[in-house]
């Protein structure tokens, strides 16, 4: 029991430290693309704690959504658009590092002054261990179904918004500035699938 | 593979359990539990490590031998008889090769990316049973597990491609991470159609379901989609040829691993490897019934009028359920072999709209089809 509880401190020190440093990591360092992988180390160790915490299923979750998914897109995005450009110098850097720095500090206040004042049920409720797949299950089919839905649907949105920006062709203007947005397009003359038409009936899968 | 024998050789029955004795035998010896426990900790660690490198040898010689039989070559020949050193000869000339790090490379992240893609292969072969107790840890989430480690490749992928500061390694690299998203999901999808037929997420389980009637309670019967659309996503995931756009010779010199040399390079082949046969495995415990054979080891000792419990026999049904799993799981690799080296590389395009228009609506109605028919025969299909 002894050896298991000092390789439980030992783990959780060596996970916060990494979990802190890292974070710190990803937000201070002037190169993107190490921050991005600082990132994934950062989502492996706050899964690391779950582990320690009893709470397997989450922790591989973590890895899957976070690690997998949420970090490789980044990864991902930075790789196609990295031009490795060094950026000009905006004015008043110092002023606005330090304004975000207090700001930070600040918050960092708060959470203490909350952790430390909050008489927390010590010691909590026990784990449920290998039933947690078999309860988190259930509670997204009871009483976390609208959540969970909701969480979806938004996820649906902002699917539907990237296909949408990333598909220029559906557009013959550009957004922002009303110009047309592709020559080609302008010489093909293609119906475009989403513009304001006075057609009476504005169906999207009108042929062109 | 065959490194597991002398495990087989000590125990392995069902319903033996090899750690509890190890550790009353050590106890016997007059350690603490405590003691005896952390005695025991690395060595089923070490015999999977070992078990897992093993497998990569012959692998690799079988893939040489088949290639050759294919293009109806001798192969290796004169390492060994039958060249079944030849393996061997090729790790030792890649631990002796000179570790060249690009100038302009960033060196940190460039040795960190192999590592990086080796390691969570590795660790997935936490979950691989070879026997009722035979695996290192039967976890609760089991194959979820497996699932989540093979999510971080890709970022190992990322990793070696940037840091070579060369186009071909960050093409390759690039490809490589939209191939393991693309082909993660109905990979998934497949395997939770299983998952919902067990009710449970552990490796162990899943096998325990399957057994009962011999080879007619394989998955493979209730689950044949799934079974090919597993098959295929595992071959992707492995970067095996129809699919092995990341390291296409002919536009990308080798992918991600252009750069490398030595050991590092060998730690990509192996990650590889390593890969293929997990992966064979999993297949076969998913769908194959794992360590149980095709003709249940019960009827037989019940035909042969001997108890189950005794010693003797329960030897023989742990070594019995060890070489079957690792027969299913080389007869996979061998089709993988064949597939290799008779079809030719599909496109990028047709890869992707493989995974994304094909596959994954496929998995989904598997899914569907599954829960139907979990509600409508429960007997069968677990209720």
């Amino acid at each position: 029991m002894s050896i298991a509880s000092t390789t439980q401190q030992i783990c959780f020190a060596v996970l916060s430290a990494t979990t802190v440093v890292g974070s710190i990591g990803v937000v201070l360092l002037p190169n993107i693309v190490y921050s991005a992988f600082l990132l994934g180390g950062v989502f492996l160790s706050v899964a690391g704690l779950y582990l320690l915490l009893n709470a397997s299923f989450v922790a591989a979750a973590q890895i899957l959504v976070y690690v997998g998914a949420v970090n490789v897109l980044i990864l991902f995005a930075i790789m196609l658009v990295n031009k490795q450009e060094t950026l000009a110098a905006i004015p008043g850097l110092l002023v606005r590092r330090l304004l975000s720095g207090a700001v930070c500090a600040g918050l960092f206040a708060l959470l203490l002054r909350v952790a430390f004042t909050t008489a927390w049920a010590l010691p909590g409720p026990p784990p449920v261990g290998e039933e947690a797949t078999i309860r988190i299950g259930e509670h997204l089919f009871t009483d976390y179904l609208l959540p969970f839905e909701l969480a979806s649907v938004l996820l649906l949105m902002a699917m539907i918004g990237a296909i949408v920006l990333a598909r220029r062709d559906v557009f013959t203007t550009d957004v922002i500035t009303g110009e047309p947005a592709d020559q080609g397009l302008i010489e093909k003359e293609r119906t475009p699938l989403l513009i304001e038409t006075t057609t009476p009936e504005p169906t999207l899968l009108s042929k062109p | 593979m065959l490194s597991t024998g002398p495990l087989g050789a000590a125990v392995a029955p069902p319903g033996l359990d090899l750690q509890s004795s190890f550790i009353d035998l050590a106890q016997g010896l007059g350690l603490t539990a405590g003691a005896a426990r952390l005695l025991w900790l690395p060595l089923p660690m070490v015999l999977v490590l070992v078990g897992a490198v093993v497998g990569v040898l012959v692998s690799v010689w079988l893939e040489r031998k088949i290639s050759a039989a294919v293009q109806q070559r001798i192969g290796p020949e004169y390492a060994g008889a039958l060249g079944v050193l030849q393996p061997l000869a090729d790790g030792l000339k890649l631990v002796f090769k000179e570790d060249i790090i690009p100038a302009r490379a960033d060196s940190v992240l460039f040795s960190l990316g192999p590592v990086l893609v080796v390691v969570p292969v590795i660790l997935s072969w936490l979950v691989v049973p070879f026997g009722q107790n035979l695996l290192i840890s039967n976890v609760g989430v089991g194959i979820f597990l497996w699932i989540a480690l093979s999510s971080i490749q890709p970022i190992g992928l990322l990793m070696s491609g940037y840091s070579s500061n060369n186009k071909y390694s960050l093409l390759g690299g690039l490809r490589a991470a939209a191939q393991s998203i693309s082909y993660e999901i109905p990979l998934a999808l497949a395997v939770l159609a299983v998952v919902m037929m067990s009710n449970s997420l552990s490796t162990v389980d899943i096998v325990a379901q399957q057994t009962g009637a011999g080879i007619l309670s394989w998955n493979i019967w209730r689950q044949p989609v799934g079974f090919v659309i597993f098959w295929i996503c595992a071959l992707a995931e492995c970067e095996r040829l129809p699919f092995d756009l990341p390291e296409a010779e002919e536009e990308l010199v080798a992918g991600y691993q252009t750069e490398y040399s030595g050991m590092k390079f060998a730690l990509f082949y192996l990650g590889s490897y390593i890969n293929l046969v997990l992966s064979a495995l999993l297949v076969s415990v998913l769908y194959l019934g794992g360590w149980s054979f095709p003709i249940p080891v019960e009827w037989i000792t019940g035909w042969l009028g001997v108890s189950p419990d005794a010693p003797l026999v329960q030897v023989i049904t742990g070594s019995v359920g060890i070489v079957s799993t690792i027969l299913k799981a080389y007869l996979l690799v061998f089709f993988a072999i064949l597939l290799r080296w008779t079809t030719p590389r599909v496109r990028i395009d047709q890869l992707l709209d493989l995974g994304w228009k094909f596959l994954l609506p496929i998995a989904l109605v598997n899914l569907l089809v599954t829960a139907g028919l979990k509600l409508a025969f429960p007997a069968a299909f677990g209720g």
